[in-house]
């Protein structure tokens, strides 16, 4: 178990590494003068020079590497160009409106997908089983961003439900930050009408990030419930007349579940990277959103950064699936 | 001979139709004929295949069908703007008047085109890198199977992002900038087919009568992998519409003159909510092209590669 843990953990480090040296070498195949850049544009030509100097851009790229890796120890991920602040305080004030998103949107993924694979693996090609198929193959077919627009069009301005965009507000004062989110927060703080009004904004976004999840934690789980439902502990388990129930829920969840949280663990990782979509299309003021602002200024240093964090996400949750099944499969620890 | 139809029992396992060695044409022909059987005895990988085969009609009859074709050269129509779908619009015109219908069919061509560029390249840059990986081993697979896992370490819509950013915005450097975050799938799964493969005895043979390794792995390896790379590359198809789109959709991929779904999604959410149908032809179309993709990928899978994926 040690070995598989220390296993794990190695490559996680590699692939650490190998995201640092990604983030490094795109910097650096960018066509634009960061120097420039940074400069401003109706610098003087000795004015980016000294700038090129100041930044350590005209020191060769090795040690340009180190001093960068160096920094990103320290946790300084560089200055925005447009806004001239700090990127990690950027990250570390955008980053909790992201993770709320991501967090209730896999909330609603694992909370329908799950019944839903089950109910389809029960009643497999019935009508039951055809409907949740074309609903999953839709879920990963659909344009987010469309998807999103067609939600907003629906429900915010025909229906008028729901808010069509941001995270509250003008009026409402978000509650005292604790975590940063506004659900938790206004929990925290007993403020039952700001989580209210939260939660109406958290709707729609966190519906469209979750449809993708959703699908594919259905195929999954379905698959794995048919194959669970065909074996022969099942077999056995009715043959000793355990009640039907409980070899669904028990005997053939259990082993089911196992593929099913994988696939919840990477897809954390992917539902990260949709903010870019999600919070584009309902202006949630998260890293998605920051990311596309300032890709279209070109300012890359918070690019890299958000690259950096949506990456960390994706590998520790990785990290955390694979040593779950380790814990959970005792088969695996050999390999 | 029976047709290989009756030969196939309705729900068992059927006899896969990969290539095995040279075979006569009559047995490939064959093959063909059981694998088509075999894909419309399913309505959804039908349905998949009707729409792949409307998209890839649409793409190559575009300009010559069109309704209103010199919209396509930039024609300003100011007089027209923002109509609302009608007989002679029936998807409405967008903000200088061209029409929509006619935007969204040349945009088949530039999406689909995309779509394929990122897909076969990807599978020329991974597939043999994987098989290589896979068959030699030791520090070579080490290297390779590392520098994929560096890839793979954060998703590919936030790498492209980054990518892109750095070239600079358009189509081209988003198709550039999707190849290099696509390929690393390619190199995975070849490599975990091969690994299969090497113990096949086929393989063993060849290198005892004294194959080269070049001729090993392309004519015994990489053959044999070919199944589960055209799932995967139909699916993919599908999949880099997608990303290309929102790419588009996001400002950092086509730029809005040009035809391209995403791009124009990003133009009309600017137009939302009263102009609203501006935004439901190009959405409806990228949906249906990646859902034709996927549905026809989904019944290759079944045909090609029964036991990866049951039920």
């Amino acid at each position: 178990m040690l070995v598989y843990i220390a296993k794990r953990v190695a490559l996680f480090g590699l692939m650490l590494f190998g995201l640092v040296c990604i983030t490094f070498i795109i910097s650096n195949i960018a066509p634009a003068d960061p120097a420039a850049l940074a400069a401003g544009p109706d610098a003087s030509r000795s004015q980016i020079e000294q700038v090129r100097r100041e930044y350590g851009l005209d020191r060769p790229l090795p040690e340009q590497f180190a001093r960068y890796v160096a920094g990103l120890a320290r946790g300084d991920l560089g200055r925005s160009v447009s806004t001239s602040r700090d990127v990690t305080s950027e990250l570390l004030r955008y980053f909790p409106a992201s993770l709320e998103l991501v967090l209730v949107a896999m909330l609603l993924g694992i909370a329908i997908g799950v019944p839903l694979g089950m109910i389809s693996a029960l009643h497999k090609d019935g009508w039951i089983d055809h409907a949740t198929r074309i609903f999953a193959v839709s879920g990963i077919a659909l344009p987010p961003f469309w998807f999103g627009l067609l939600l907003q069009l629906v429900f915010a301005v025909q229906m008028g439900w729901l808010p069509t965009s941001g995270r509250l507000s003008l009026m409402t004062i978000p509650p005292e930050p604790i975590t940063g989110m506004l659900l938790a927060d206004s929990l925290l703080r007993g403020q039952w009408s700001t989580f209210a009004e939260a939660a109406s904004f958290t709707v729609l976004p966190a519906v469209v990030l979750s449809l993708p999840c959703l699908a594919s934690i259905l195929r999954v789980n379905r698959a794995e419930m048919v194959e669970a439902l065909r074996a022969d502990y099942v077999m056995c388990a009715r043959a000793h007349g355990v009640a039907p129930w409980r070899i669904v829920a028990v005997h053939a969840l259990r082993n089911a579940m196992l593929p099913t949280l994988a696939i919840i663990g990477l897809r954390y990782g992917w539902m990260m990277s949709g903010t870019v979509l999600v919070e584009t299309v309902f202006d949630w003021p998260g890293i998605g959103l920051y990311a596309v602002n300032s890709a279209i200024a070109s300012d890359f240093k918070p690019v890299m950064g958000v690259t950096l964090l949506i990456g960390l996400n994706f590998m520790i949750a990785n990290l955390v699936v694979d040593l779950l099944y380790g814990v959970l499969d005792p088969r695996l620890r050999e390999a | 001979m029976a047709p290989p139809a009756t030969a196939v029992p309705a729900d068992g396992l059927p006899a896969q139709p990969a290539p095995r060695a040279p075979q006569p044409a009559t047995g490939s022909a064959r093959a063909w004929r059981l694998a088509l059987w075999l894909l419309s005895r399913s309505f959804s990988s039908m349905l998949g295949l009707a729409l792949v085969l409307f998209i890839v009609t649409l793409a190559l009859l575009g300009p010559w069908i069109v309704p209103y074709p010199a919209d396509a050269e930039g024609a300003i129509n100011l007089l027209n703007k923002l109509e609302p779908p009608s007989a002679a619009h029936w998807f409405g015109t967008d903000e200088v008047g061209r029409d929509i219908l006619t935007r969204v069919i040349l945009g088949t061509r530039v999406s689909l085109l995309a779509g394929l560029a990122i897909t076969l390249a990807a599978t020329a840059i991974g597939a043999p890198l994987g098989v290589l990986a896979g068959y030699s081993g030791g520090r070579l697979r080490e290297t390779i199977m590392r520098i994929t896992d560096m890839f793979l370490s954060v998703p590919g819509l936030v790498l492209s992002l980054a990518i892109v950013a750095a070239l600079g915005p358009g189509i081209g450097n988003a198709v550039i900038a999707l190849i290099i975050v696509w390929w690393p799938g390619y190199v995975r799964l070849a490599e975990s087919k091969t690994l299969a493969i090497k113990e096949e005895p086929y393989v063993e043979a060849a290198r005892v009568v004294g194959a080269s390794r070049a001729r090993i792995l392309f004519r015994h390896v990489l053959p044999n992998c070919l199944s589960p790379l055209i799932v995967k590359m139909s699916m993919d198809v599908g999949q880099a519409i997608l990303a290309v789109a929102s790419l588009g959709f996001i400002g950092l991929g086509a730029r809005p003159p040009e035809p391209e779904w995403g791009a124009m999604i990003s133009v009309a959410r600017t137009y939302m909510p009263d102009w609203w149908w501006y935004a439901v032809a190009p959405g409806a179309f990228i949906y249906v092209s990646v859902l034709g993709f996927n549905l026809l990928g989904d019944g290759l899978r079944d045909i090609l590669d029964p036991r990866s994926h049951r039920g």
